[in-house]
């Protein structure tokens, strides 16, 4: 193996490993200590709920759906469980996986499954809908969404805004009825503030990758940024991610590399197919490094165009000195935060994935692009093959391959790293090494 | 000094043997093994020993051999391999130098590569994994049909009616084989029909990477002998001229050959 750059493991890795675990157990141990449950999608606005009090915990369903697709035997009987039930392999996998856990009455993490005591979810993609309603039927609990679909945030204006804001204020009378908790506002403000500066400082992370070497590698990126989808307005999210921010800092200001035989860039796109993450360790074998993808930064990461025109963090509200002292102008705030949200943008519109993913391209200073025309997820594989055609249309080097974030039933292991081998000649590269 | 080009797919293994003359690297000979049995690995050994023994090319003379194709990491006599994409491109270069568009229809993947004039890929896209339009697709529905290959293309040859195949999916377009057999459809029109439906799909690929006809392409692999198959090609929109060269089944061989000479010459100037 030819070492370019010095490496060494990121050393806050394994605390994301035990934040996360203690995450789970939270959510499952809740109601022993007189808390509360709730589950939604990752892209739930969690800070309302935050506002019922401390002992309030979630289970977001995405990022539980992936770590089912982590464990191949318990994912196949959710698969089965669902399948049996009469529902079609051609749905979300994430869904049926969810679903898979709940219909057999099975927690990943051991025991029974732990039913919320509501469902709280935003409804971006119609399985988003569908998934926590068919949920809440088979659990008989309450269910509230808030509908997003106010367009593209560049043609966002006041109207639009407050229809987002009004449900969600209305959320909070559901959500006191649901649980016969009084709303505290303070706890709600507290929680906005906190998930602001998480999804800022997960976007700061990922500009620090712009530099050569990458400090980190996409496959590691995955540990940290889910933490944000499980929990981006606790206080423990925020200051993983300062800690995090931290070392990373240190990395570039030192060279440290993800990966010590970097010699071509790449990003990815979607969700990749979970069960065989092993893929990004052998991109390594040529001395390719996948510096991140519009998903990874994009998906809990909150971004603005600087003044230089760069990609950067969105500044916060608080460092901009606005107001949040009422629930009202609070809310206000924290919709027009989400709905900034760069994954959002694309669900109306494949061009403005293609720019962003340009801009990355552009800024990260990448060499090619692979796309996963991920079967699993309707939402986020909307337009790929236009945002090929855009990609390849600005001379960027692009290959796709298909397969299934959640459903190895639909993913051929051998066939993609075959075509992986075909692109990386492409970029002119041969193995450094081959991986034990 | 001979390089030798060893392509293992899952129907045949073809070899192309190319040699330095004083004008250029030469084809010097080819051979084609249709191995019987599924030990890959044992076919393309000797493959290469009867390839050596039928074409009297001593094996001391050869100084590389390339392998490429599905099984190309399974060649032991192998000194290196490249992918199918790299071969296509470069064979493809060699034996049509105008084409910047290489469609090669394999027996399990069909495949697009976009090359530039020294034959190196710039993009490429394949059937994922669905069969249809790939040669096994062909070759199901022949038997379908109760036809050889050959007879298969001959047959759609003869046929003066177009009938509109709505299935690319090889298992539902077999389904629709049997219902226009029970309709009294003749063999020549179901023949027609299901290869204009694969060079449908063959051509929608082309034009995703070679754009819009713009540009001559070549095809290789199998099909070429089906002229049923070149006329739907020729007259599917998008494609562009369609050049068909001479022995078009081994030009991933030839290609992982040049490769293979390249490489060594690269190696001697290092």
């Amino acid at each position: 193996m030819t070492t370019r750059y010095p490496t060494q493991p990121l050393q806050c890795w394994r605390k994301a490993k035990e934040l996360r675990a203690q995450y789970y157990r939270d959510y499952a141990m809740a109601k022993e200590q007189g808390g509360i449950r709730w589950a939604g999608s990752a892209w739930a606005f969690d800070a309302i709920p935050a506002g019922l009090g401390r002992d309030v915990h979630s289970l977001t369903g995405e990022p539980y759906a992936a770590a089912i697709a982590h464990e191949p035997k318990f994912n196949l009987e959710c698969q089965n469980a669902v399948e049996t039930a009469g529902f079609s392999r051609d749905l979300c996998s994430y869904m049926r996986s969810y679903w898979g856990s709940l219909t057999l009455d099975k927690y990943l993490f051991g025991g029974a499954f732990p039913k919320p005591d509501f469902n709280f979810q935003t409804a971006i993609c119609c399985s988003h809908g569908k998934w926590y309603q068919h949920a809440a039927q088979l659990e008989g609990t309450p269910v509230r969404f808030i509908d997003v679909s106010v367009g593209p945030y560049k043609n966002l204006n006041e109207e639009r805004l407050m229809y987002v804001t009004n449900q969600c204020l209305e959320s909070i009378e559901w959500m006191e009825q649901v649980t016969g908790r009084k709303f505290d506002d303070a706890l709600f403000i507290e929680a906005v503030q906190n998930e602001m500066h998480a999804t800022a400082l997960w976007a700061e992370i990922c500009a620090l990758n712009k530099v050569r070497p990458a400090p980190l590698d996409e496959k590691t990126m995955f540990s940290l940024y889910v933490l944000a989808t499980l929990s981006k307005s606790s206080r423990w999210c925020v200051d993983f991610y300062q800690e995090c921010r931290d070392e990373v800092r240190d990395r570039v200001a030192r060279g440290i590399a993800a990966v010590g035989n970097e010699r071509c860039r790449i990003i990815s796109d979607t969700q990749p197919p979970w069960g065989f993450l092993d893929l990004f360790r052998y991109l390594e074998e040529f001395g390719a490094v996948s510096v991140g993808s519009l998903y990874t930064f994009g998906l809990q990461g909150i971004w603005e165009t600087k003044a230089d025109g760069s990609w950067g963090p969105r500044t916060t509200p608080m460092e901009l000195g606005l107001s949040m002292n009422t629930r009202e102008e609070v809310m206000r705030l924290y919709c027009d935060w989400n709905l900034s949200k760069p994954q959002w943008q694309h669900f109306y519109d494949p061009s403005l994935k293609s720019e962003m993913m340009k801009t990355i391209v552009r800024e990260w200073n990448v060499d090619g692009v692979i796309l996963h025309l991920n079967r699993g997820c309707e939402g986020l594989s909307l337009g790929i093959m236009e945002n090929r055609l855009a990609l390849a249309e600005a001379g960027i080097p692009v290959m796709t391959y298909e397969g299934n974030m959640g459903d190895e039933r639909e993913f051929d292991y051998a066939r993609t790293k075959n075509r992986i081998d075909s692109f990386m000649e492409i970029l002119g590269l041969r193995r450094d090494f081959v991986r034990a | 000094m001979i390089h030798c080009g060893i392509d293992v797919g899952s129907r045949s293994i073809k070899l192309v043997f190319v040699e330095e003359a004083a004008t250029g690297l030469a084809v010097r000979a080819r051979h084609i093994l249709f191995p019987g049995e599924l030990d890959l690995a044992d076919a393309a050994t000797q493959a290469y020993t009867d390839g050596l023994s039928a074409t009297g090319i001593d094996a001391a003379q050869v100084a590389t051999v390339m392998a490429t194709g599905a099984f190309r990491k399974l060649v032991d006599c192998a000194d290196d391999d490249v992918t199918e994409v790299s071969s296509a491109a470069r064979g493809a270069a060699f034996v049509c130098p105008v084409a910047r568009t290489v469609i090669e229809v394999g027996a399990e993947e069909v495949r697009v590569v976009k090359n530039d004039a020294a034959g190196h890929a710039l993009d490429f896209s394949a059937n994922d994994k669905c069969a249809s339009g790939a040669g096994s697709f062909a070759e199901s529905m022949a038997r379908a049909l109760q036809l050889s290959l050959a007879d298969f293309g001959a047959a759609a040859m003869r046929s003066t009616t177009v009938i509109p195949m709505n299935a690319r999916c090889t298992v539902f377009a077999e389904s629709e084989v049997v219902s226009l057999i029970h309709a009294a459809t003749p063999v020549e029109d179901i023949a027609r029909s299901v290869i204009d439906a694969l060079a449908g799909r063959v051509a929608a690929m082309a034009r995703r990477i070679g754009g819009d006809g713009a540009t001559d392409a070549v095809l290789i692999g199998g099909m070429v002998n089906n002229p049923a198959f070149v006329r739907a090609l020729r007259e599917s929109p998008g494609v562009g001229c369609l050049h068909l060269p001479e022995f078009p089944e081994y030009v991933g061989a030839l290609g992982a050959a040049l490769i293979a000479a390249e490489r060594n010459r690269s190696h001697e100037h290092a």
